[in-house]
């Protein structure tokens, strides 16, 4: 089995966070706060991302956290191919917090955006060759021959003079010498490991039982807590009454806390009774009247006047003016749950000298400062345990860390080890959901069914104001996110406009998958399917021959027609549809094929995805997420929908909030396409075609268009 | 006191009768391999068996398995080699893992039952068991993969 490893709490227990360094030798140095910051520019320190044992075992240490989109493997694949180490040797842990660990893209430690490999393609190759340059230099130094006559393999340092020597048995030595500032790098044409499909190192650990979850933590003297919240998002208690929860046997602590009231126990079910027993008046609050029947009906009206201008090309409204055939649509997408199977929780052991916080958490940095503010302790008292992921999606790199506040507003309480667990039902209508969006759209087409004028007016809440990244995702006005996918509008049209509409109705909002993508995606690639309808071409051509500009769009267009079959005979019964977008630098095209029945239930059969997201790290992982986004994508076209009444959210488990279930899973064929160019991402960029292509072949199979999501069967009965 | 034989193991536990199997296995045994999802058996993250059959153990209170044998994720075989669990590996199948414990254990359950399913028998057992992270597909190589080594004389 390759690179058996276990990245268990236990094992990042032994290591004790970043300065624990006790049991083990070698690179592994302490990385303090006051020099970290200074170690974000290269040369790289090593020992901030890897250790070699006495044993020649490599670790690993990971600055992305493992939702299931694959760092662990990738990251380590990365510095162990410039290592030139065992691979079957290596290990990976969660890394602590410091600013060495920092994203580039955010300044902050945190996984999201679609920007691991993005953002590590060089710097963790550059750990892993500086290492092995280091360890090349003290063996040489040894043998007192020159490094050029020496080379690693396979975790050993090779001279041309016949000796070797492990880099177990030289990893000390190497650990005193410089940091090499010049690191040159391998020529793609050697890689060993990138490119390769590497089994995940994490698979063994998580058909086991043995990997561990933030939920899964254990401390002793732990308890277990749940909080109950305002019914209305930011509503007031105004009268407790706890008599019965607290006679629940294993009940320890009542209490309220500025979100909520804790009910704390010696296990969940206990603090879970307790919790069902508790009497709770709540004021609601400004948010009560919150509907989003009003919320559609106001971005309706807002989408008749023109908003911010986030591009404009030529003259938009003159051009539709004088088009010989104008159309306008509108699209429309609900707020959605991220429902990462793991609800969320947060363990937290607060005492008066410093802080440990265990969590399943996208967003490390955030989540410390947000602790070092309520506890008044500082940022570096506070370690954070990165568990797994149970999912991620987004809702754990919250802006406001509010599972993690959360759970230390019950930590102050108690002073106890203590873990916060969510019900389903907490998680469901505990706020930050993926925003409402209207989009208005127009064109005009002229009489040989050119397009002459593209509009796409957006209404929707912005996800970065009030949160960290406001000042570089809003300018003068306008949240990147809001508009991004609209924006880019790859499609050689002459005259553009996209504007923009951020109304605020007070629900709160937070990225999910694709983020703004999830529903650009879908009203770009809805629109220009129409538009093919307009003009009389096919929707593939048609995209193709406005394409020419863009050879990958187009590339992935190609190749997702060719191997699906475009223009080929369908089984009865089946409409096919296309899709192809680009998001976070990396280019996927989707053709499905789906089938409706007398009742309007939609099936999709097949799933034929092209992708290109310049230089692959791990193919495997590639087609995984690719797989992965569709199902999630297909969740959210075919079922997904938060709605609100009286301010109150309507849904609160699987049962009301479906997930997409094997049965109806489609086949999926997943296709790479081999390039040069630095990586895109990959966990996100599966989602956006996935409705679009869908509802493009309903249209196609029935000649129903459907403009709002989830799709409704009532809508397509026959 | 509730006395129940987990994973071969006899325990005994002091809480009230009417707790999940769910808990009493998370919370008193230590057995974290089974993970809480939904609480209302809607999404088998929780799948244990019991007697050899696949249950929800979010909603089986420990008094409903007094005198019958759990066995759960962590006892499924003694070095993680059960032919299901290489199959996982071998397919590559879990992305966040979360899910993939109740997956198993309905796997197994499955191939217990029926040692040739066909995709419609897999659909079919398999559907109660959500994953949000879209691994069906490997899923249900990994269940053929399974079925080929079990009736080619693989141990179990």
């Amino acid at each position: 089995m390759n690179g058996t490893v276990r990245v268990s709490r236990r094992d990042f227990l032994k290591l004790g966070g970043v300065a624990g360094a006790g049991l083990l030798l070698g690179f592994r140095l302490p990385v303090r706060e006051a020099e970290a910051a200074e170690e974000q520019k290269p040369p790289y320190p090593p020992n901030a991302f890897l250790h070699i044992g006495q044993d020649s075992g490599v670790t690993i240490f990971v600055n992305k956290s493992e939702m299931g989109q694959g760092p662990y493997t990738a990251v380590a694949m990365l510095i162990a191919e410039e290592l030139e180490c065992d691979w079957n040797r290596v290990r990976v842990q969660p890394a602590p917090v410091a600013a060495v660990y920092n994203n580039p893209m955010s300044g902050m430690q945190m996984t999201g955006g679609s920007t691991t490999i993005r953002t590590e393609w060089v710097r963790m190759r550059e750990v892993g060759a500086a290492a092995r340059m280091m360890l090349i230099e003290a063996a040489a130094q040894n043998w007192k021959v020159s490094p050029a006559t020496c080379h690693a393999e396979n975790g050993k340092v090779v001279g041309r003079h016949g000796a070797w020597v492990s880099f177990g048995e030289i990893a000390e030595q190497a650990s005193l010498l410089e940091v090499p500032a010049q690191v040159p790098l391998k020529d793609p044409s050697r890689f060993r490991l990138l490119g390769k499909p590497v089994p995940r190192l994490d698979t063994p650990a998580k058909v086991n039982g043995v990997a561990l979850f933030g939920i899964d933590t254990q401390m002793p003297g732990m308890l277990v807590a749940v909080v109950e919240r305002p019914p209305v998002y930011g509503g007031k208690m105004r009268r407790l009454e706890a008599t019965r929860a607290r006679a629940v046997p294993g009940v320890t602590a009542v209490f309220q806390i500025p979100q909520g009231v804790a009910v704390v126990a010696r296990d969940f079910w206990a603090a879970k009774r307790g919790r069902d027993v508790l009497e709770v008046e709540w004021d609601d609050g400004p948010r009560a009247g919150l509907s989003t029947a009003a919320m559609r009906q106001h971005y309706r009206e807002l989408a008749q006047a023109p908003g911010l201008v986030a591009r404009r090309d030529g003259d938009p409204e003159g051009a539709l003016n004088g088009a010989g055939k104008q159309v306008t649509v509108e699209y429309e997408l609900p707020y959605l749950a991220h429902a990462d199977m793991e609800p969320l929780n947060c363990a937290v052991d607060l005492r008066a000298d410093g802080c440990d916080v265990w969590v399943g958490t996208q967003a490390q940095t955030g989540n410390q400062l947000a602790v070092a503010r309520l506890t008044g302790l500082k940022p570096e008292q506070i370690r954070i345990h990165t568990a797994f992921l149970g999912g991620g999606f987004g809702r754990r790199g919250n802006p406001h860390s509010d599972f993690v506040v959360i759970a230390t507003q019950v930590a102050l309480g108690v002073r106890r080890p203590v873990k916060v667990i969510w019900t389903r039902e907490d998680d469901m209508k505990g706020g930050y959901y993926r925003p409402l969006w209207h989009a208005r759209m127009s064109a005009g087409l002229d009489e040989g069914g050119k397009v002459v004028s593209w509009q796409h007016r957006i209404v929707g809440q912005s996800i970065m104001k009030g949160t960290s990244n406001e000042k570089r995702r809003i300018k003068n006005g306008i949240d990147l996110s809001s508009v991004e996918g609209a924006k880019e509008l790859p499609y050689e049209i002459p005259n553009v406009l996209v504007d923009l509409h951020s109304p605020e109705p007070g629900m709160p909002v937070q990225w999910w998958r694709s983020v703004g993508h999830s529903h650009t995606g879908f009203e770009v690639e809805s629109f220009i399917d129409e538009l093919a309808h307009h003009a009389g071409k096919d929707p593939y051509r048609f995209r193709h021959d406005l394409l020419a500009r863009h050879p990958r769009h187009r590339g992935v267009l190609d190749l997702a027609a060719e191997k699906a079959g475009w223009g080929g005979k369908l089984a009865a019964g089946r409409g096919r549809g296309i899709a192809v977008f680009e998001s976070y630098g990396s280019y996927v095209c989707e053709v499905a094929e789906v089938s409706v029945d007398r009742t309007g239930f939609v099936r999709v059969h097949r799933v034929v995805c092209a992708v290109d997201c310049g230089h692959t790290v791990n193919p495997g992982i590639i087609a995984a997420q690719m797989e992965g986004g569709i199902a999630f994508g297909l969740t959210a076209a075919l079922y997904g929908m938060i709605s609100v009444e009286n301010g109150r959210v309507l849904q609160e488990n699987f049962n009301d909030y479906p997930v997409l279930r094997m049965d109806m899973m489609p086949e999926v064929e997943v296709h790479i396409v081999k390039r040069s160019e630095k990586p895109g991402g990959i966990g996100e960029t599966a989602v956006p075609p996935i409705a679009p292509a869908v509802t493009n072949a309903i249209f196609q199979l029935t000649g129903k268009r459907v403009r709002r999501l989830p799709i409704d069967p009532t809508f397509l009965k026959s | 006191m509730v006395a129940l034989t987990v994973n071969g193991r006899r325990y005994e536990v002091e809480v009230p009768v009417d707790t999940p199997l769910l808990w009493v296995l998370r919370d008193n045994l230590g057995l974290t391999g089974t993970k809480y999802g939904c609480g209302r058996a809607l999404c088998g993250a929780c799948t244990v068996h019991v007697n050899g059959k696949a249950v929800r153990s979010c909603v089986t209170p420990v008094s409903a398995v007094i005198g019958k044998e759990v066995l759960t994720i962590e006892g499924l075989a003694p070095d993680a080699d059960h032919p299901v669990q290489l199959a996982w590996i071998a397919e590559d199948v879990p992305q966040c893992g979360y899910c993939q414990s109740g997956q198993i254990m309905s796997a197994v359950a499955l191939l217990a039952a029926n040692p040739r399913p066909t995709d419609a028998d897999i659909d079919q057992a398999m559907s109660a068991n959500l994953c949000r992270c879209g691994t069906y597909p490997r899923i249900r190589k990994a269940i053929h993969r399974a079925a080929a080594t079990m009736a080619a004389g693989g141990h179990r």
